[in-house]
This record gives C-alpha cells, sequence and structure tokens, in this order.
C-alpha cells in the first residue's frame, strides 16, 4: 500500500508524456486521477491505522541492494501518518488549484506528480539510502517548477534553492555513510542502512561510540535539515523561492517541504543520536524562538502579500522547534500537530493570495483597499485563513502553538515567554494586511474584479474544515501521533 | 628478465586474447576495406562497426573467465582486464555509431573518413592491452600505442587550425610526460631488477628500496599517467584538445583513455606498491592532487560559456573524484573506481553526444546558443538532463551510486576533511550542470524544431536507460567491478 502511495504517481507522471501536447484538458485529468489515487489510500491508511501502537504498522520490507545491504524498507508509524496525508491532501488539491496553467502543461504535471512521489517516498522509508534518494529526488521537479512557470526571478530563486539544499543534503549523505559504517545490524552483523537498527544504541560502535564525533554527525544531520526547516540563519532561500514559485508550488513548499526538516530530525538525528538531542535542547530552542521573532518580524516589514506569508512559515516553525526542544510529551505532540495545522492553514493562505493575483497580477498590499465589499466570499475565506495563522482559540492553530508553549514552559521558562511575543507580532502582522487589503476605501481600479471561483473554492474548503475542525477537536490527529511520538520521548529523554 | 625466460605465444594463450586481436585484426581490414571501396567509408564503418560489436560480444562472454598471465607474462587476462575490455568495447561500438551521424566526422570534404573508424579500434585495442598489462615494457608499449594514436585522432580536421594546434599540444605534452614516465620506469627497474609488477612488488616486500627513492618513482610515474588522466597539475592540455578535436573524438578522450590510464594507474600502483603503502605517503599525495584536481577542474567549469570546454573542465572535475578512490590502494576504493567509470562512460558519453548532435544543425557549441533546446529538441533534452543530474551526482542515477561508493571509501577510511571537500565539490558542479538545464528551459526561445540524427537519438537513448536505470538496481554490476578488483591481485 506504501509502495502504491509512492509510486502511483510517478505511474500518472509517465502517462502524462504520452498524452498528446495539446490535449490539455486530458493531461490535468490524468495528473488529478493519479494524485487522487494516493489520497484515496491515505484516507483508507487513517481509517486502519492501530492507534494503540507506538511501532511501525504497514511494513513492506525487500532486499534491495545486497552487497551493500540497502533495503526497500517502508513503513509508518504515529509520527509519518499525519504526514502522509498532508501530502496526500495538498497534492491533489495543489492538482486543482494548478488547474489554469496553461505554459508546457505536460511538463508542469508530471513534474508535479513526480515532486508528490519523491515527498512519500521521504515520510515512509526507514532504509536510510532509500531516504535520502528520496529526499534527492524530490530536488529535480521543484527546480524546474520554480525555474520555469516561476516569477520574474525564477531562475535565481530557483538554483538558490537547489543549491541550498543540496549543500544541505550531502552534509546528511556523510553522516548517513558514517552511520552505515559504524551500526551493525544485530542479526548478520554487517553494516546497515536500518534506521530501526541505527536507532538501537546496542548496534551503535566504532567512531560512533566517541561524544565528539556524535556531535559533529548531528552537526551534520542538523544543517542538512536546519535548511530544509528553515532554521535562521540558512532560512534565506525560502522567501525567494516562495515569491518566485507558482501558486501550488508555494503551497507544497511551505506545506508539506518545510515539514521535511522537522520530520528528519525527529525520525532521524533524535532517535539515532538521542544523547546529542538532550545536549542541543537549549540550542534548537532558542533557535526556535529567533525563528518566531525574527520571522514575524520580517513578515511584518513586507509589502508583498507573499513574502508576508513567507515569512510567516519561518515564524510558525518556530514553533514546531520550540516544541522539539521542549522533549515532553505536550510539547512534542505539539510540535507535531503544529507541522500538519501550519501545513493546511499556510496552505489556504498561499491559495488565496494566488486568487488575488491571478486577478490583479500583483500582490503590492498597498495597492488594495476596500476589497471586502468587492469580493466578500474571498474576503471571508481569506479572514479565516488568517485568523487561523494568527492561531485565534477555535482553529486549529491555536490548539497546537497552545500545546508547544505549554510543553515548553516548564522546561525553557524565559524562552517560552519571549516567543510568546510572536503571537502578538503575529497578530499585528496579519491584522494590519487585513485592514490595509479588505477593509478602508475602496480602489476604483478593481471595480469588476469577480469573487472567488467555485473551483478555487473546492480547494480552500476542504481544508478550512479541516482547520476548524481541529481547531474544536484535535483529537483524530492527536490520537494518531500519540502512542509513537511518546514512545519517542522515552528513547530521547529516557 | 633473461630472454630464456620469454615464452613464445601459442593456440592457448591467443584464445585469452580475442577481443584485442578481433580489434587489431578489424584496424587492419578496415584499413584495407578503406583502400578497396575509395571513398565510400561505409565500407570501414561496417567492418569497424561489425568488429567493435564482435569484439564486445567477447568480451562480455569472457567475463566468466579465470585469471591467467599469457604472452610470456607481459599481460594478464584476469577480472579487472575483462572489466575493461567490456567498457572499452562499448564505448567503440557507442563512438563508431554516433561519429557516423557527426557532421564534424563525415561532412562533405572531409577526407580519410575510412581512416578514422580504423583509428578508433586501433586505440581501442590499445586500451585494452594498456588494462592488461603487467609488465614495464607492455605498459609502456600499449600507453604509446593508445597516446599516438590519440594524437592523430585530435588532429583529424586537418583543415582546421584548432584541430592542427590541438593535436601538436597534445603530442608535445604528451612526449614530454612520457619521457618522465620512462624515467620512473627505468629507475623503478634499476632499484628492484624487474620488469614484471609482481617482481617489482615482491622485490619491494623484501624491503630492497628505500622510501625516498621509492616516492620519487611513485611521483614520476603517477606524473606520466596522471598526464593521460588530465589530473591537476598535468591537465592543461585537456580543454585546449577536447575543444579543438572534433567533438566525437572529444567524448571518446574523455572516457576512453581515461578509463585506461585509470587502469594502468590502478594495476600498477596497487600490485607493486601495496607491501609499502606504510612506507610512502602515498596517500596524503594522492589526497592533495584530488582536491586539487576536483576543485580546480569545478572552479574552471563555472566559468566557461562554452558546452565543449565546460565538458572538458568537468571531466578534470570528476578525475579528482576518481582519485579520492585510489587513496589507500584499498580493494574497496579501487572497486568503487572502477564501477565509477563504468557509470562515467555512460553518463559522459552521452553528454558529448547531446553536444555532437546540436552541433551538427546549430553548428555552435555556445551556451547561449543552447537556450530553449529544452522545448526545440524535448526528447534529446530529457536524455542530457539525465546526465547531466548523473554528472552531478543526484538520486536516481547512476551518478550517484558511483559517488556514493566513492565517499563512502574515503569516509570508511575516516578521512573526513576529504569527504567533506569532495560533496562541497559536488555542490559547485551543480551550479554549472545546471546552467544548461537552465539555458534548456528558462529561458524560452522561439525557433524551428532541432533536427537530431536518428542514430543519436538512438546512441543517446541506449546510454541514457542504463544511467537511470543502473541509479535504480546496480547490485549486479557493482558485483563485476568487485570481482575484477578481487581477481587480479595476486597477479
Amino acid at each position: 500500500m506504501l509502495s502504491w502511495m509512492t509510486f502511483f504517481p510517478v505511474i500518472g507522471a509517465l502517462s502524462i508524456t504520452f498524452v498528446p501536447k495539446d490535449r490539455k484538458e486530458i493531461v490535468k485529468t490524468v495528473a488529478a486521477a493519479a494524485a487522487a489515487v494516493p489520497l484515496i489510500l491515505a484516507v483508507q491508511l487513517f481509517m486502519n491505522f492501530d492507534r494503540s501502537i507506538a511501532g511501525f504498522q504497514f511494513v513492506e520490507h525487500y532486499e534491495w541492494i545486497k552487497s551493500f545491504n540497502i533495503e526497500y524498507f517502508m513503513g509508518i508509524d504515529g509520527l509519518s501518518v499525519p504526514m502522509v496525508l498532508l501530502t496526500a491532501l495538498l497534492s491533489f488539491l495543489c492538482i486543482i488549484a494548478s488547474w489554469k496553467i496553461d505554459k508546457a502543461c505536460k511538463g508542469y504535471f508530471a513534474l508535479f506528480l513526480l515532486l508528490e512521489a519523491g515527498m512519500m517516498g521521504v515520510f515512509v522509508s526507514l532504509d536510510f539510502f532509500l531516504f535520502y534518494v528520496f529526499w534527492e529526488v524530490m530536488l529535480l521537479p521543484m527546480y524546474f517548477l520554480i525555474g520555469i512557470w516561476g516569477g520574474p526571478r525564477k531562475e535565481y530563486a530557483a538554483i538558490k534553492f537547489f543549491l541550498y539544499t543540496l549543500a544541505g543534503s550531502v552534509l546528511m549523505l556523510l553522516a548517513m555513510i558514517a552511520f552505515y559504517y559504524n551500526v551493525q545490524d544485530p542479526v548478520t552483523g554487517g553494516h546497515t542502512f536500518n534506521m530501526l537498527h541505527m536507532m538501537d544504541q546496542a548496534n551503535h560502535g566504532g567512531i560512533l561510540d566517541v561524544a565528539n564525533i556524535r556531535f559533529v554527525i548531528w552537526m551534520a544531520l542538523f544543517i542538512g535539515f536546519a535548511i530544509k526547516v528553515p532554521i535562521f540563519p540558512f532560512h534565506t532561500w525560502l522567501p525567494d523561492a516562495h515569491v518566485e514559485a507558482p501558486t501550488a508550488v508555494s503551497v507544497i513548499l511551505a506545506g508539506v517541504l518545510l515539514k521535511m526538516g522537522t520530520y528528519g530530525i525527529l525520525r532521524i538525528s533524535y532517535p539515532i543520536l538521542p544523547d546529542q538531542a538532550v545536549n542541543f535542547m537549549i540550542p534548537l530552542a532558542i533557535l526556535g524562538a529567533i525563528n518566531i521573532i525574527y520571522g514575524a518580524f520580517c513578515a511584518m516589514a513586507q509589502s508583498d502579500m507573499k513574502k508576508l506569508v513567507a515569512y510567516s512559515s519561518v515564524s510558525h516553525m518556530g514553533y514546531v522547534l520550540l516544541g522539539m526542544a521542549a522533549m515532553n510529551s505536550t510539547g512534542i505532540n505539539g510540535a507535531v500537530l503544529q507541522m500538519f495545522n501550519h501545513g493546511t492553514i499556510t496552505a489556504m493562505m498561499f491559495l488565496c493570495v494566488g486568487v488575488i493575483y491571478d486577478r490583479a497580477h500583483h500582490r503590492d498590499i498597498d495597492g488594495f483597499g476596500g476589497l471586502g465589499l468587492q469580493m466578500p466570499v474571498y474576503t471571508s475565506v481569506f479572514s479565516f485563513a488568517l485568523f487561523a495563522a494568527v492561531g485565534l482559540p477555535g482553529l486549529s492553530g491555536f490548539v497546537s502553538e497552545a500545546m508547544v508553549f505549554l510543553g515548553a514552559f516548564p522546561v525553557h521558562r524565559t524562552i517560552a515567554i519571549v516567543s510568546a511575543l510572536g503571537i502578538v507580532i503575529g497578530a499585528a502582522y496579519v491584522l494590519w494586511m487585513l485592514q490595509r487589503v479588505f477593509l478602508g476605501p475602496k480602489n476604483d481600479k478593481y471595480d469588476d474584479l469577480p469573487d472567488i471561483s467555485a473551483r478555487e473554492l473546492f480547494t480552500l474548503v476542504p481544508i478550512g474544515l479541516i482547520v476548524l475542525l481541529l481547531g474544536v477537536y484535535p483529537m483524530p490527529v492527536l490520537d494518531l501521533m500519540k502512542a509513537s511520538l511518546n514512545h519517542l520521548i522515552k528513547v530521547v529523554a529516557g | 628478465m633473461s630472454l630464456e625466460m620469454l615464452n613464445i605465444p601459442n593456440w592457448s594463450d591467443m584464445g585469452r586474447f580475442i577481443p584485442e586481436a578481433v580489434f587489431f585484426c578489424t584496424f587492419l581490414l578496415a584499413l584495407l576495406g578503406d583502400i578497396v571501396a575509395r571513398k565510400r567509408p561505409a565500407v570501414p564503418f561496417a567492418i569497424v562497426l561489425a568488429g567493435s560489436l564482435t569484439a564486445l560480444a567477447f568480451a562480455v562472454a569472457g567475463l566468466a573467465g579465470d585469471e591467467q598471465t599469457i604472452l610470456g607474462e607481459l599481460v594478464a587476462v584476469d577480472g579487472m582486464a575483462a572489466f575493461f575490455r567490456v567498457i572499452f568495447a562499448f564505448v567503440a561500438v557507442i563512438t563508431v555509431l554516433f561519429s557516423w551521424a557527426s557532421e564534424e566526422i563525415m561532412g562533405t570534404g572531409r577526407e580519410h573518413k575510412g581512416e578514422y573508424y580504423a583509428l578508433i579500434a586501433l586505440m581501442t585495442g590499445g586500451m585494452m592491452v594498456m588494462a592488461a598489462a603487467r609488465d614495464l615494457l607492455m605498459l609502456y608499449l600499449s600507453l604509446e600505442l593508445v597516446s599516438l594514436t590519440s594524437y592523430v585522432m585530435a588532429g583529424y580536421m586537418r583543415n582546421s587550425l584548432r584541430a592542427t594546434e590541438a593535436s601538436v599540444k597534445y603530442m608535445i605534452f604528451g612526449a614530454v610526460s612520457s619521457g618522465i614516465m620512462l624515467y620512473g620506469l627505468s629507475l623503478i627497474f634499476g632499484l628492484t631488477g624487474e620488469m614484471t609488477f609482481a617482481g617489482i612488488r615482491d622485490a619491494l616486500a623484501a624491503g630492497r628500496a628505500d622510501p625516498l627513492a621509492l616516492l620519487t618513482v611513485s611521483v614520476l610515474i603517477f606524473a606520466g599517467l596522471g598526464y593521460k588522466i588530465a589530473m591537476v597539475p598535468f591537465h592543461f592540455w585537456c580543454p585546449d584538445v577536447y575543444e579543438g578535436s572534433p567533438t566525437p573524438v572529444a567524448g571518446f578522450f574523455s572516457v576512453a583513455p581515461k578509463a585506461a590510464g585509470f587502469a594502468l594507474l590502478i594495476r600498477f600502483f596497487y600490485t607493486t606498491l601495496t607491501p609499502v603503502v606504510g612506507r610512502v605517503d602515498f596517500p596524503l599525495l594522492i589526497a592533495v592532487l584530488s582536491v586539487a584536481t576536483m576543485t580546480f577542474g569545478n572552479l574552471a567549469a563555472v566559468r566557461q560559456v562554452n558546452v565543449k570546454r565546460l565538458l572538458a573542465y568537468s571531466s578534470i572535475a570528476h578525475v579528482g573524484y576518481l582519485l579520492m578512490g585510489f587513496l589507500m590502494l584499498t580493494a574497496e576504493g579501487l572497486q568503487a573506481i572502477l564501477f565509477y567509470l563504468l557509470v562515467y562512460a555512460l553518463m559522459n558519453l552521452g553528454a558529448f553526444i547531446f553536444v555532437v548532435a546540436i552541433n551538427n544543425s546549430l553548428k555552435s557549441e555556445h551556451l547561449d546558443d543552447y537556450a530553449g533546446l529544452g522545448y526545440r529538441a524535448p526528447w534529446a533534452a530529457v536524455m542530457m538532463i539525465v546526465f547531466l543530474f548523473s554528472l552531478t551526482g543526484l538520486p536516481p542515477t547512476a551518478g550517484f551510486v558511483g559517488k556514493f561508493y566513492l565517499f563512502a571509501e574515503v569516509i570508511r577510511r575516516e578521512w573526513y576533511w576529504l569527504a567533506i571537500v569532495g560533496v562541497l565539490n559536488s555542490v559547485i558542479s551543480l551550479f554549472y550542470y545546471m546552467k544548461i538545464a537552465k539555458a534548456f528551459y528558462f529561458t524560452k526561445q522561439e525557433g524551428d524544431p532541432v533536427r537530431i540524427a536518428p542514430m543519436h537519438y538512438v546512441t543517446m537513448a541506449v546510454l541514457a536507460a542504463p544511467t537511470l536505470a543502473l541509479g535504480l538496481y546496480w547490485g549486479k554490476f557493482k558485483a563485476l567491478a568487485d570481482r575484477a578488483i578481487e581477481h587480479f591481485g595476486g597477479m
């Protein structure tokens, strides 16, 4: 089942290449169908997932390259399930949201499906080598999606994204090889890429017994993941990439790709190097606070809506880091819930920005005004998304942020208090933007802007419902991850 | 070695020398064919193609054979020779095929088209001998055979000033480096009194040479062979020669003689120096050269706007990566080199074929003229993208697997700084490889579809398919490389 989820989009991408170039409707339908299958499978998985088990389920385990003990090993636990759901959902909705793409549309949808396959693969792999392959595979479609279909500075943004993330992932590659040679397979005695074996400290040997080297490996992994998150000061690729990318790609970037960084830390760094994770708690919390405050201030300074949303992502990922740094049940559960919630909320915001950009062809906050009268439905949807981002009680962002703070407060009291400022600043930039775009005197230039269309609503409403539901009743997601994450905390913090 | 030890070659020996023999016979037949069928290059083309395919078939069949020395112990027919035979024969087949549709080689007014194919056969045969040589005499003879042939091939476009310059440059530098190496070879003969690699090893193991002399010898020989593989600081001929030579020849040069050079390096140093690795600080020397080579190659490639020159500099960088595997003269490192050479042959030839194909219709190798090719020649561009990603070393392509094994060995040997420099170099290389991809797609330029010869499509596909497939499953091929190294150490 996991293989089908991962590789069905690839099949879709291949079939698209055989559709004649001028049959754009067929291309789009095939793409939507290819993305719908993983979504259906993901829902099925959600239903059948055994919430009481901390370990891995739906495991697929085969030999791949025997001489190097590389395995085809997939499985999911409570940490991966929310991410898999998010990937499947956002990918499908993004394909719908991209319906208007006309330029080289075969290439666009084929690359998009490849991207989905790469992301899905990252979240289900349990063999480090396989994980790395998926991690890298996802870079290529992203590079082209930004570079070909992006905005005016697309070339710069695309290559910057590519260089940054590749620099991070090659460090990860070195760490991976270091693990390989120093972790023993308990059954065969050979070296292994199996993450489960790597997590068992009893299998560690060689240089992994040396604390300093463990620290170096931790840092290599951390930089690799930090670039993806992105953690300050590795964040500079993000605003560029977001602003230049087409709407749907921004959604995927913020909604799913950024999560791969924090997912990597929780899936790989924490359980394999728990001692380093514990030592790194305070720096991580501080970095989280910097992300929150710095990101929020940057967002406030933006005049471009998309840039504002992009910097708000930097800020919101800071909450995830803070929760992870707390290393207690509330904090980490809150962090993972925040990963999921940020994915949905930020997706809504980017989609909303895309809607207005399609109509007005600019995103300058001060260029609008009084849109509330002109586009009432749109205004209410966008405001809903923005309030969710602020963390208004009753919407999902509030639940996860509250959990993060509840978790972090007893452990990092000062840092948590400082970080809480981020909420205030967040409210400030969001309300300020709301006021400048939707309220106030009406800008006559936009008298004939049509309101949001049914197709656009189709992409926004499902996410909105999830945001509302999880805001009132977060248990469906919390239940999924609780067992696995509590087990993780036991492994790391003892 | 005294004369009475020389065995007269006999028929059973020749039975193990079939691919080489096929190539040399093909060379003669092609020359004859060229004379008999004047002005009809199809005849030598067909002869060489048939010969290369036959040799390839024999080479593949020979992979299973056991190890043995033949021709009076001058050459060894073992796992490694068999492995390289397959690479060389395959490269020859591909080169012959895509040269046939190349404007530069087959264009109107070009003379001696037949000779060109004959020379490919001769050179391939020579390289096969290089990979099998286990005696100083054979080492030198085979190396010179390959070198002389390549000087001629580099200057194949006689009317082009650029080509003539390339050829002369190649020859002068080649002769000097040969001289240096010959000096090293005579020194080692003087030190040990042996001509065969095995004899030299035994003499060194017995401790007959002092470390300083040994280091001098290693450096001299390494310099000579380093020239062949375009290692910094013996690389300066490489971009000029590649740029001046016809592109098919440049593609052939960038892969085959390099692989042959590495084969010789591996066989000579692994056989002779293994017992004294501790006594000579060989690893540090190699590490420094490796870093210099890859960094120089990459930094220089970044600035290039001529795609052929860009690929030339990038091929220097790849030599740097390959040298990482050479570091400790461990079996694992050499296996990684062999596998990388196999992968490198696929992807680099592929990239050069693309340049040939585009040059045929656009008459340009300039990066600016590549703008919009993704729309003007979609399939060829996609295949080129595969080659470029593979050259960068991104999964799921063969290039990633190749680099992975090289880095794995460096880390296993705990040369962390070298590994870090190596991966950072990969990041630099991404920048210039992506410049080509960027030109294809990011700047849409209106223009007619570019016509690409069907033969070029076929040869590119033949290379692109395994470049991708080897990125997903490479177990069997890695096993071949492993076996190749395991089966020659003792000879």
